[in-house]
């Protein structure tokens, strides 16, 4: 393993998308960096440029309007980047499926590494999520 | 001294290699006083180590917009500057004989090198948030260069020279600048001028994560970004240490020196920790009016006393 993919792991930065979830995963995404999970141990931080990320953590299903920003995200983040969806939505569409917005969930446009669900995911399940893409590295 | 010896002195102790360890760990210091202050646990120590090399293993994206030079060269530029005032500043300390005339004045310019290099390289980027984010750093510069001079002005003028060596053995002879009421009044004023040039909370209007997401450095990534974040390490290191030279006896490897020197860092370093952990962002305004109001009539009222004597 070379030092680079290892420190990788050690320091994964997340920016966080928001593609038209209802809120609740963004709060769930919140709760893990409070003290009681604070995953800053391993080193997890939410960053506010793309440009920094390493992972591109999207909650939602994506709605016609934020479509071409989803896909310009993804080419403008320096790679090696990593995807997450979290939540039912994210994976499924969920209760939005019908919508007259929504256009799918996030991996029909953009390869996804992995996929949290639960509605919204507890914290504990989104930091498996995490350490499962971490371990396919 | 010969130019393999000044190679040496500015590439390994105590220039880059030196400066850019210590300034790292000083980060971990600040995350993890942090994370205690939040009540959780925080990052190991080597984190800063590992962000460093997983940012030189990355992609660097340079915008379709940004001036190509302008925006890599920039980054190095400010290192270099930050590397030379760490080691004219730990030279001088430890060696008194390669002080020279006027070299407190010379480091003085040279820290505002980084801050005006990430004005250029922002504005280099094309990117509006960076854009607004080199504009207020010009405006933070602007703030508290004045009042750090003056403060700085104290102990020149106690000393009654300009170059490092007279200010240190004036502080062995006199006792340190601490002890005196003028000499604590323009440690405060450069405390809180040392927040701003570190660019740290209630000071990072520049960079501000929730609003500018970066500021002046948003479009950075991959190695570019490392040197960026290494800049800012070496900032937070260097700074300390010129207030430490300035008001607080120096610093020193001889003996038992070794330890007070590195309680003293630690001490600074952590009331700046405990500083930034207890103040919300002010804005740019705020800041401008904080530094040429309250800040300039505290030095003015501690230069006035220090030539009254007291």
């Amino acid at each position: 393993m070379s030092l680079a993919l290892k420190a990788l792991k050690k320091s994964p930065w997340v920016f966080h998308v928001n593609t038209g979830a209802c809120n609740n995963c963004d709060i769930e995404v919140l709760d893990v960096l409070t003290p009681r999970f604070d995953v800053e141990r391993f080193g997890i931080v939410l960053v506010g440029s793309i440009r920094h990320a390493d992972v591109l953590l999207i909650s939602g299903p994506v709605t016609r309007n934020v479509l071409p920003r989803l896909k310009r995200l993804y080419e403008q983040a320096p790679k090696p980047i990593k995807v997450i969806v979290i939540g039912a939505c994210g994976c499924r569409c969920g209760i939005f499926r019908d919508g007259y917005n929504i256009i799918g969930p996030a991996d029909k446009f953009i390869p996804v590494d992995a996929y949290v669900p639960g509605c919204p995911p507890k914290p504990e399940t989104i930091i498996a999520g995490v350490v499962k893409v971490l371990s396919t590295l | 001294m010969n130019a393999a010896n000044l190679l040496f002195n500015y590439l390994v102790f105590p220039g880059f290699l030196f400066t850019a360890v210590v300034g790292l760990l000083a980060t971990w210091v600040d995350r993890k006083v942090t994370a205690r202050v939040h009540w959780r646990v925080g990052p190991p120590w080597y984190q800063p180590f590992a962000d460093t090399a997983k940012l030189l293993g990355k992609e660097v994206v340079i915008p379709a917009e940004a001036r190509k030079t302008g925006f890599l060269l920039m980054p190095v530029v400010g290192l270099a500057a930050a590397t030379l005032a760490s080691t004219i500043l730990w030279m001088v300390n430890l060696y008194p004989r390669t002080s020279f005339i006027g070299d407190s004045i010379v480091v003085l310019y040279i820290m505002t090198i980084p801050a005006v290099s990430m004005i250029i390289g922002a504005s280099a980027s094309g990117n509006p948030l960076g854009i607004v984010g080199a504009a207020r750093e010009m405006k933070l510069l602007f703030a508290y260069e004045l009042p750090l001079v003056l403060a700085m002005l104290t102990t020149v003028y106690k000393a009654g020279s300009f170059s490092f060596d007279k200010i240190l053995g004036y502080q062995d002879a006199h006792g340190i600048m601490l002890g005196s009421v003028s000499g604590v009044i323009a440690f405060i004023v450069s405390i809180f001028c040392a927040q701003a040039k570190c660019t740290m909370l209630p000071f990072d209007i520049p960079e501000a994560e929730t609003e500018l997401a970066g500021g002046s450095h948003i479009e950075y990534s991959g190695a570019p970004l490392a040197v960026v974040r290494l800049n800012m390490a070496i900032m937070f290191f260097v700074v300390p240490v010129f207030i430490i030279t300035m008001f607080w006896g120096g610093v020193s490897f001889a003996g038992w020196r070794i330890l007070t020197t590195i309680l003293k860092y630690v001490a600074i370093v952590v009331i700046m920790v405990l500083i930034k952990n207890t103040n919300p962002r002010v804005r740019i305004d705020q800041a401008v009016r904080f530094f040429w109001g309250p800040m300039l009539v505290l030095s003015v009222v501690a230069l006035i006393l220090a030539v009254l004597g007291y």
